[in-house]
């Protein structure tokens, strides 16, 4: 079983991402996967789902106390994936990332983490902001990290402290980094840029996903690009992903860049053409 | 067999520099650089006062004694007032071991509210912490509220509390709102400041904001005073207000022993505070002065001649003939009561060595009734004063602001219009403090104590062990956390926080009560006839070569 978790900027496209390429490591790969999101606002399996809302893990913890099935809480979506939300506070109150270390407990503690899984997937909320968001490469639980990235400053930025958060653990929990996944924005240069980026890091650009409207169309149909138009060229820019993660062989401690080097290789990549 | 002390084996080691280097040689040094500035040899033959380091953050690792933000805010301060529904919002732990354990008395007249046998608390669990706590803690005060009607609602926040943000300064408003009781949110998290005394000065806070000054309905007495920083363990507050009653001095309100919100709302009719914890308290007396006009006195009611100083001083300050009449006569009736009994103690006591190690200020009052029955204090020591409670007041000005202190909110207040009223003229007052010296003064623990003596900010339990192996002082005066390693090692330790299961030992009678429980301490041998298990058989357990 591998573990997997996906990290970054918030609004990269982190759940789109995600919901894609697990969609294509189940169709096209055959692979039974869990995806667990771990986010407060649930909505990290809405595609796979077809939008049906979620009954979340801390929800139901909340009203239901010890008397919890998985069944209440584990729905399979498209391609048989078992989809889970850990769900958690309305914004402004509580403690979020307790809400993940608790919600991953549970499932823990429930069985959830069946033999014939291929893979369970995290998707995360945005920044390693504190050691809740970091459950996932804690205790040796998701032992991949990939990190959803565009050429923009601010993602590149996030993504750098996320690796920060994946050197800390990697040494007492085993994580490592699988790579840089783009989630493209069009901006100039991108490709040699995050390449660039993924290499300083001591890692590699895993995938580059380009930028398509119908990613868009299919959101709003609430379905995957795989399940929305199998025939489209961005349904086979999902299956290179799934293709690409699952043969990735490249797992490494990352080596974060300072704010300076950053900046830099902005400077001699992003903006060479201004 | 009969009853014998412990024997002192070998004679005490005396202290000097060159002793207490040798100490903390043991440390790192960093370690050492830090514990040296908080350890002075008092001598008071030098050029310039002796200096010391406190109220700055505890080593960690190192086993310190001190407690928290949310013990000195709740603990301290909050719990003894008993018409209050002081309610912790936290897990339970917090409000278990806040409750009781400080012995704290209050009693109550028929009809009368008493919460102080109480705890009350939201006991938080993992979905609280999650979700968030405010609507538990509404439900929780409401439903507290059935079952009684305080004169005040005070909302204690613990750590966890702080680290998810609940808005416990909204819920307090909600409930006083919708109830018509004084709510009042304290943001006490444990975590805050460097020790239990930041709690202290958020308590003071948020009652000088909000209770005191706000009924203003005139006493009947002719001389009115606060009784401040008496907290009534083992019922101290108590015998100190018998004594002053007999006086006929009234107390209008005790801050906070046995102590209430609806009397403490009237505190600033009093012509005096009166104050005995300085390290607690001196806030409310300070701001009280600048919002009310109210002069203070350092008082100090344990021991024999300082409480007799205390009572001259407040006589001295009324300037009536017939009040200093009177106290001379109580003094003398009191004394008179206690006499033969204090002589025997004294015949038993005598020539024996203290050392004393409590919070912010009984280290120094203890001093005072210990050489009454004869003894001495060989070290000292507070677990979180301040620099002015070891070098008096005078060197307020001078103590470096850090950053773990400008974190406590600290108030700026001027007088109250209406309701500030001086009693003497700034000349007259200046011309009274000339005669009273601890009026708006207090003098702090160091000119108190001989030289030679060991004086120690933030003790530790690696020092304790090896300041009592040098200084062999016959009984230890400290706390739950370090008596019983103390007794099992075999010095007699009795607690000066909590007064073990007695008191009251202030006042007269008090003193009486603190040296019958000595002697019987340091007369009773168990300890010697305990053979501790590694003087019979090994301490440690193995197996050779795989054997079971």
């Amino acid at each position: 079983m591998r573990q997997v978790a996906i990290y970054g900027k918030g609004g990269i496209g982190k759940s789109t991402t995600t919901q894609n390429l697990t969609a294509a490591l189940a169709t096209h790969l055959n692979k039974k996967i869990m995806l667990i999101g771990c986010d407060p606002k649930a909505d990290s399996t809405r595609m796979l789902l077809g939008g049906l809302a979620q009954q979340t893990v801390l929800d139901t913890l909340r009203e239901e106390g010890d008397d919890i099935d998985l069944e209440d809480i584990m729905k399979d979506g498209f391609g048989g994936i078992h989809c889970v939300e850990s769900g958690g506070p309305e914004p402004g109150v509580g403690c979020a990332g307790r809400g993940i270390i608790t919600s991953i407990n549970m499932l823990e503690q429930m069985g959830a983490y069946t033999e014939d899984l291929d893979y369970v997937f995290y998707d995360v909320l945005g920044d390693v902001v504190c050691g809740g968001f970091a459950m996932p490469i804690r205790e040796g639980k998701a032992q991949e990290i990939y990190v959803v990235a565009s050429g923009e400053l601010m993602a590149m930025y996030a993504a750098n402290n996320i690796c920060k958060g994946v050197q800390k653990y990697a040494a007492s929990g085993g994580v490592r980094l699988g790579g840089v996944i783009c989630n493209s924005r069009k901006v100039d240069g991108e490709r040699e840029l995050l390449d660039a980026f993924a290499k300083a890091l001591g890692s590699h650009l895993i995938y580059f996903v380009p930028r398509d409207n119908i990613v868009q169309h299919a959101e709003i149909n609430k379905k995957v690009v795989i399940e929305f138009d199998p025939t489209c060229n961005q349904a086979d820019e999902y299956r290179g992903l799934a293709e690409a993660v699952d043969g990735n062989d490249l797992f490494v401690t990352p080596t974060p860049l300072t704010q300076d080097q950053l900046e830099d290789l902005m400077m001699e990549h992003g903006f060479l053409g201004i | 067999m009969a009853p014998k002390t412990l024997e002192k084996e070998v004679a005490a080691v005396p202290v000097s520099t060159a002793y207490l280097d040798d100490v903390l040689d043991k440390y790192e040094p960093k370690v050492y650089k830090n514990r040296k500035k908080h350890l002075l040899v008092v001598d008071h033959t030098l050029e310039s006062p002796q200096e010391i380091m406190a109220n700055v953050r505890t080593i960690p690792g190192i086993l310190s004694h001190r407690g928290c933000c949310y013990a000195g805010c709740k603990g301290v301060v909050l719990a003894p007032l008993k018409d209050a529904l002081t309610i912790v919002h936290g897990p339970i732990g917090c409000s278990f071991y806040t409750w009781g354990t400080r012995r704290h008395k209050a009693s109550n007249d028929e009809g009368e509210l008493n919460l102080v046998p109480y705890t009350f608390s939201t006991d938080m669990h993992e979905t609280d912490i999650v979700f968030g706590g405010e609507k538990k803690l509404t439900a929780a005060i409401e439903e507290a509220l059935q079952l009684f009607t305080p004169s005040a609602i005070n909302i204690c926040s613990t750590c966890p509390v702080g680290l998810i943000g609940d808005d416990i300064n909204a819920v307090a408003a909600r409930i006083e709102e919708k109830y018509g009781i004084t709510t009042i949110a304290y943001s006490c998290e444990g975590y805050k400041g460097v020790s239990q005394s930041a709690g202290h000065h958020i308590a003071n806070n948020q009652l000088i904001k909000r209770i005191i000054g706000s009924n203003d309905a005139e006493p009947t007495a002719q001389y009115n005073v606060n009784l401040l920083g008496e907290y009534n363990i083992g019922g101290d507050g108590w015998e100190t207000e018998r004594i002053l009653k007999r006086c006929g001095i009234n107390v209008i309100s005790v801050m906070t022993g046995d102590g209430s919100i609806e009397e403490m709302r009237r505190s600033h009719k009093a012509d005096l505070n009166l104050v005995q914890c300085h390290r607690s308290i001196n806030y409310i007396a300070e701001m009280m002065q600048a919002q009310y006009g109210t002069d203070w006195l350092k008082v100090n009611f344990v021991g024999l001649t300082t409480t007799v100083r205390s009572l001259r001083q407040i006589a001295t300050y009324f300037e009536d003939t017939a009040l200093s009449a009177r106290v001379e006569e109580v003094i003398k009736d009191e004394l008179a009561q206690i006499a033969e009994d204090i002589e025997h103690y004294k015949t038993l006591l005598a020539g024996k060595t203290a050392a004393l190690y409590v919070g912010g200020s009984r280290s120094h009052h203890y001093q005072a009734l210990l050489r009454d029955l004869g003894m001495s204090t060989v070290i000292a020591g507070y677990e979180f004063a301040h620099r002015d409670d070891y070098e008096g007041r005078e060197i307020k000005g001078s103590i470096k602001i850090d950053a773990d202190s400008k974190n406590i909110e600290e108030l700026e207040l001027g007088p109250v219009d209406g309701k500030y009223r001086l009693r003497f003229s700034p000349d007259k007052l200046e011309a009274l403090k000339q005669e009273i010296e601890s009026l708006g003064y207090y003098e702090g623990i160091i000119k108190e104590m001989d030289n030679g003596t060991l004086l120690v900010d933030d003790l530790n339990h690696f020092e304790t062990e090896e300041f009592i192996r040098a200084l062999k002082p016959d009984v230890f005066f400290s706390g739950i956390k370090d008596k019983y390693v103390l007794q099992k090692s075999g010095t007699h330790s009795r607690q000066l926080h909590s007064y073990d299961y007695a008191g009251p030992y202030a006042g007269f009678k008090g003193a009486v009560n603190f040296a019958h429980d000595l002697v019987m301490d340091l007369n009773t041998p168990v300890w010697q006839q305990i053979v501790p298990p590694w003087r019979k058989e090994p301490l440690l357990v193995g197996s050779i070569g795989g054997e079971q």
